[in-house]
């Protein structure tokens, strides 16, 4: 399922939203019960904190780089999930070189910069870029609905307090299965307000605010009229929430899991011994 | 000159990707002023695509569109411009409505067009009357409306641009059949009164027929036949080769001839065929009695 590119004319602003984008495949990664990838994405996110340096963080990187390569993910995929938060990596990174006190590399009005600062916002960002890789893949090699199934079995313990896990489960299903129909509904409510002449291109902030009303209340309304029918349609299949929900696929363990276990347990010893006994990086 | 040209015009989605096809493929045609042309084709013939480059909101992959003989490309500013002459409604124009009354609603178009309040109540009062809509709904909210009344409000807005083409994508989808008659006699009225131009994107055969001057038949993107309608219904056959549906009174007229029944069966309209079957019925007794 491509999120992109509908039909309709959808504007190229709408067209690089990659949230919830799922490629098809058959890999050992795609195949995995998507509750202990959730786990393993967890624990990955953890060895990312607890590695430290540089080559700790070039291993973590390096690893996700080979989990894509498992998973049959094109590369340029990474590249494609990390431009969002480009402005967030270099602010990170800018803040940590300018704030970390240490051995003075060059200094400018009040702005110093020291070694330990750009040897910090290096890990930084190298640490960001494993994290949104890592955690990419999980939707990359995990359909929507397998991610809410397994979200749900993973909370339910918390049944017992009451919590709603499979309401929030279905919510959350129901959300990313409305986002492409969403985009393509703007696409087409922006070309009728633009075919009655609307500017949505030109204008100062104010204006170009006020541009977007025609845009949102149809948007909304239609919102509000899909939610009506699907709960209609819902109830028509007597829908009635979790309780003594029977499922069509039970997730089972396979040996690909523990495989996955494996590796990711391997990685932690791996990753953490190397860290310990190879020098850190300076200069 | 032609008031729309189209020259080589193809469009191609996605198209860096692996799925990329075209939509619209090396179209050339020129509508005239003051013509209602009718736009038909199966579902996935680039009907939608290639309306959307007649006001510019597609520009095309390769070719040009010209308006009276001006590059629409050319000058990037102008489009917003050609918009306001060449109105659009695209399907379901009804999800389209956002002002607290059916008035305002109508006179968003003409308020961006930067005309005075004046001008702007005429068009709108004008506009609301050509698709029949009573003075006392223009204070009430559009979103109280039933269905075909939003959908004559939306109509009515674009309407109200006075554009010198108007463009409505399938504007009977999802009507019932009296709603979609009276629809389309009003916009049929509108372009007598006007003598605007109007291209009528439509499923149905009997819609075309009855009201549009030249048929335009897309498959697969390209032009399969542009020409005038007593000649495209002249060719039922191939239409239906097309897997196009014919007019049903075409379909009867031919199923009569299969039965031996001497009619002609270029006709589409049901005046014609109830005065080609008197014809018919009259000459046969007329046979009897000598």
């Amino acid at each position: 399922m491509r999120a992109s590119g509908g039909k309709s004319g959808v504007t190229p602003m709408l067209k690089n939203i990659t949230i919830g984008q799922y490629f098809r495949g058959d890999s050992p990664i795609h195949r995995m019960d998507p509750r202990l990838k959730l786990i393993l994405v967890i624990a990955y996110i953890v060895l990312l904190f607890v590695a430290s340096g540089i080559v700790g963080m070039l291993l973590c990187l390096a690893a996700a780089v080979a989990f894509y390569l498992i998973a049959r993910v094109p590369l340029k995929m990474i590249v494609k999930s990390l431009k969002p938060i480009i402005p967030i990596i270099l602010f990170t990174a800018i803040l940590n070189a300018f704030f970390v006190e240490g051995d003075v590399l060059f200094s400018w009005w009040i702005f110093t910069v020291s070694k330990q600062g750009v040897l910090f916002a290096i890990v930084m960002t190298l640490r960001l870029i494993a994290l949104i890789a890592g955690s990419s893949l999980l939707t990359y090699t995990t359909s929507p609905i397998q991610l809410t199934d397994g979200l749900e079995l993973l909370m339910s313990p918390l049944k017992k307090i009451h919590f709603p896990a499979h309401e929030l489960a279905m919510m959350m299903t129901i959300a990313l299965r409305f986002i492409p129909t969403l985009i393509e509904e703007t696409g087409k409510i922006m070309n009728a307000q633009k075919a009655r002449g609307a500017d949505l291109e030109t204008g100062g902030l104010m204006q170009r605010i006020k541009a977007l009303v025609p845009i949102l209340i149809p948007l909304f309304i239609s919102a509000f009229r899909r939610a009506d029918e699907l709960a209609i349609a819902m109830e028509c299949r007597c829908y009635h929430g979790g309780e003594g929900r029977t499922r069509m696929k039970k997730l089972t363990f396979h040996l690909v899991d523990l495989w996955g276990l494996l590796v990711m347990a391997a990685l932690f010893v791996g990753i953490l011994t190397a860290v310990h006994f190879i020098p850190p990086i300076t200069f | 000159m032609a008031i729309l040209s189209l020259q080589h015009v193809t469009y191609c989605y996605n198209p860096d990707q692996k799925d990329a096809f075209n939509a619209v493929d090396d179209v050339t045609l020129d509508i005239e002023q003051g013509e209602f042309i009718g736009l038909i084709g199966p579902t996935g013939s680039g009907k939608s695509t290639l309306v959307q480059h007649l006001n510019g909101l597609l520009a095309p992959t390769k070719g040009e569109v010209l308006f009276r003989g001006q590059n629409m490309a050319e000058d990037k500013k102008k489009l917003r411009e050609l918009r306001f002459k060449v109105g659009l409604v695209f399907q379901y124009p009804e999800y389209q409505l956002f002002e607290e009354t059916v008035y305002k609603d109508i006179a968003f178009g003409p308020g961006n067009m930067g005309l005075d309040e004046k001008e702007i109540d005429r068009r709108v009062r004008q506009a609301a009357q050509f698709v029949g809509l009573k003075e006392s709904y223009l204070t009430s909210s559009p979103f109280e409306l039933s269905g075909g009344q939003k959908r004559r409000v939306a109509i009515a807005g674009v309407i109200a641009m006075e554009p010198e083409v108007l463009i409505l994508d399938e504007p009977t989808a999802g009507l019932d059949p009296h709603g979609r008659d009276k629809i389309l006699s009003q916009i049929d009225a509108f372009h007598k009164n006007t003598g605007t131009t109007v291209v009528l994107v439509s499923h149905s055969m009997e819609d075309i027929a009855r009201y549009a001057d030249r048929v335009l038949v897309l498959q697969g993107g390209k032009v399969a036949l542009f020409d005038y309608t007593k000649a495209v219904f002249g060719l039922s056959g191939k239409l239906k080769e097309m897997g196009l549906s014919i007019p049903e009174i075409t379909a009867a007229l031919l199923e009569l001839k299969q039965r031996g029944v001497p009619v002609r069966t270029d006709l589409y309209t049901v005046e014609d065929t109830v005065a080609e079957l008197a014809r018919v019925w009259r000459e046969k007794r007329g046979d009897a009695h000598a």
